[in-house]
């Protein structure tokens, strides 16, 4: 009986050192697979946009990430809360991934529109979803205006604004 | 110490050290295996023979493979593919290897679900079988990045990008899966580690449990028979062979198997030295772009049927959107066939066609898994995306409705 009890005892101290250990080594091995202090801390992304052309995509790259940026024809009407007015004209700025599974949609300059070609998503030229699996629209970047440039990365009172007004805080 | 007598040769002098001739015994030449059976019953040497040629392969191709995103397509394209003497062959065994092993585990595993090996007593092998399926695909996925083409690097963006969907956590993870916010070296990387290390190991232990599992309650038979085997087995040892329902795993059961895996192997290596074209995907050959997204991506044919899955639901329902539609399908077809023993609610222990209702089930989830896995390759646009969403609803179907059947067959055979 009293040696079941000091095996006990130890059975016990051995099990709390254990679980210590255990949740501690838990913790290291989900910190060693974060995403680096580099990667987190990638830069900004610093795009001049007076000189594109109207109704031609420019694709921006930003961590990593495609971003669309696509300058308004004088036909096209901008989408209150997703248009950009940089200047005297608007443009989408947007990231390039289909909210659907993260493919790459193409423009399609005839018909103002964006096709992925993965699942058969559809987005109009300020990227909201109006065909196929996509549960919403094409996500906006953080971006400031800068003068006639965009710098992505930042958060500008414009962006600000539209996300007061998309209800994210 | 125990006693150790002189040995009278170098066999007994092992044999008293390791056990030898008991070990033989328990493991090969004591170890029975019911004399009713055919080829289908080969399939589990098989796969243990396809792993084993796998880890060999593997072995070769990891010598010279650089799994960092500026070497890593040059290695296998240029220096494994042209450089190293019959780097070619390990690579075409490997891929090969890598189809051909999932077609073997398709067959092993419907051989299970037809003559009802999964039931009374079996559950464990069933449910450690499907813990290897889980595996070997997670071990097909990373493997299929390492080449870094276009297909690795999409593959990886799409499976990855699933993570996404989870509840509250689901953007974090993704990130903390890929190490970056998008698939990058750090991506590569820890899956070159998951794919020639850890899972490996864990396939190693699976397939422990697996074969141990069988020891108990023992490998079916054609006829879904249950009987005493420790009867039968003294029956075969008194010399009663003929009479006896049971071989030795080693030399009888074995012999056969290797017949079998004669066949197995030509056709192999045919498709390894004539189609492995078929296994070698012509998109994956340029290299890995992420700012460009291949026309069409569709993943290895053995992933074609789930990956329809999740894609066939490409409409809101109740307000719940597609892709969350396509998600909770995809989650219900990867886990509900672990918990067929339990779906199965009829007692009956009997080859699929002679079961009353269970054969209409069985063939038409074949039936529905081939329409799936053609409807996945093709884009999903027009007609393609509504036979995807009926084919994804009957997959759904089939196993909610399953107790019921089973239920039914129950009743049907108790009244009788």
């Amino acid at each position: 009986m009293e040696n079941e009890s000091r095996r006990g005892f130890i059975g016990k101290a051995f099990g709390a050192v254990a679980a210590v250990g255990g949740v501690a080594s838990l913790l290291a091995m989900k910190k060693t697979w974060d995403p680096l202090p580099s990667v987190m801390s990638a830069g900004f992304t610093t795009v001049d946009v007076s000189a594109l052309e109207a109704n031609k995509l420019e694709i921006a790259v930003w961590r990593g990430k495609p971003v669309f940026i696509l300058k308004y024809t004088e036909d096209m009407k901008p989408t209150d809360g997703r248009s950009v007015k940089v200047g005297d004209h608007y443009y989408s700025v947007m990231i390039g991934l289909c909210t659907h599974l993260g493919c790459i949609p193409a423009y399609r300059a005839d018909q103002k529109d964006f096709k992925c070609a993965c699942h058969g998503g559809e987005f109009t030229s300020a990227g909201i979803n109006k065909f196929g699996p996509p549960p919403r629209p094409l996500d906006l970047p953080p971006f400031k205006i800068d003068g006639n440039t965009l710098v992505l990365g930042e958060e500008g009172p414009e962006y600000k604004a539209m996300m007061a007004k998309a209800g994210v805080v | 110490m125990a006693e150790f007598k002189p040995a009278d040769s170098l066999y007994e002098w092992f044999d008293q050290r390791l056990g030898i001739d008991k070990f033989v015994k328990v493991m090969m030449t004591e170890y029975w295996i019911p004399k009713n059976i055919n080829f289908l019953w080969a399939m589990g040497v098989l796969l243990t023979v396809m792993f084993t040629i796998l880890i060999v392969s593997g072995i070769f191709l990891l010598m010279y493979y650089k799994p960092d995103i500026n070497m890593a397509f040059d290695s296998v394209n240029y220096t494994i593919m042209q450089e190293v003497g019959y780097g070619w062959l390990f690579r075409h065994i490997h891929a090969v290897g890598a189809s051909v092993v999932f077609l073997i585990i398709y067959i092993h595993m419907f051989t299970g679900i037809y003559y009802g090996s999964y039931k009374k007593g079996r559950e464990l092998i069933w449910i450690s079988g499907m813990l290897l399926f889980v595996l070997f695909s997670a071990e097909g996925f990373s493997g299929y990045m390492l080449p870094w083409g276009q297909m690795s690097y999409w593959a990886a963006y799409v499976i990855t990008e699933i993570f996404g969907g989870i509840p509250v956590i689901g953007g974090d993870l993704v990130v903390w899966i890929r190490g970056n916010f998008y698939v990058s070296d750090s991506t590569l990387t820890r899956f070159f580690m998951l794919h020639v290390l850890l899972i490996p190991l864990a396939i190693l232990g699976a397939i422990v449990v697996h074969f141990y599992a069988l020891r108990f309650p023992h490998v079916n038979n054609e006829e879904g028979e249950f009987f005493d085997f420790d009867k039968e087995a003294d029956k075969y040892l008194a010399g009663d062979k003929k009479g006896s329902k049971v071989v030795p795993f080693w030399p009888v059961f074995l012999s056969k198997d290797f017949f079998v895996l004669g066949f197995f192997l030509l056709f192999f290596f045919y498709l390894v030295f004539f189609h492995y074209d078929f296994a070698m995907d012509p998109v994956n050959f340029d290299k890995a772009d992420g700012l460009k997204t291949p026309a069409h991506i569709y993943p290895e044919w053995y992933f074609l049927w789930s990956y329809e899955v999740l894609r066939g639901f490409f409409f809101e329902i109740a307000g719940i959107s597609g892709k969350s539609l396509g998600l909770m399908a995809f989650a219900f077809a990867n886990a509900i066939f672990m918990i067929l023993p339990w779906l199965d609610r009829s007692p009956m222990v009997k080859p699929a066609n002679q079961r009353p209702y269970f054969k209409y089930w069985f063939w038409f989830l074949i039936a529905d898994l081939i329409v799936l896995t053609v409807y996945g390759k093709l884009p999903p646009t027009g007609a393609n995306a509504w036979v995807g969403f009926a084919s994804s609803m009957t997959f759904l179907v089939l196993f909610i409705a399953l107790p019921f059947i089973t239920k039914a067959e129950a009743k049907k055979i108790g009244g009788k």
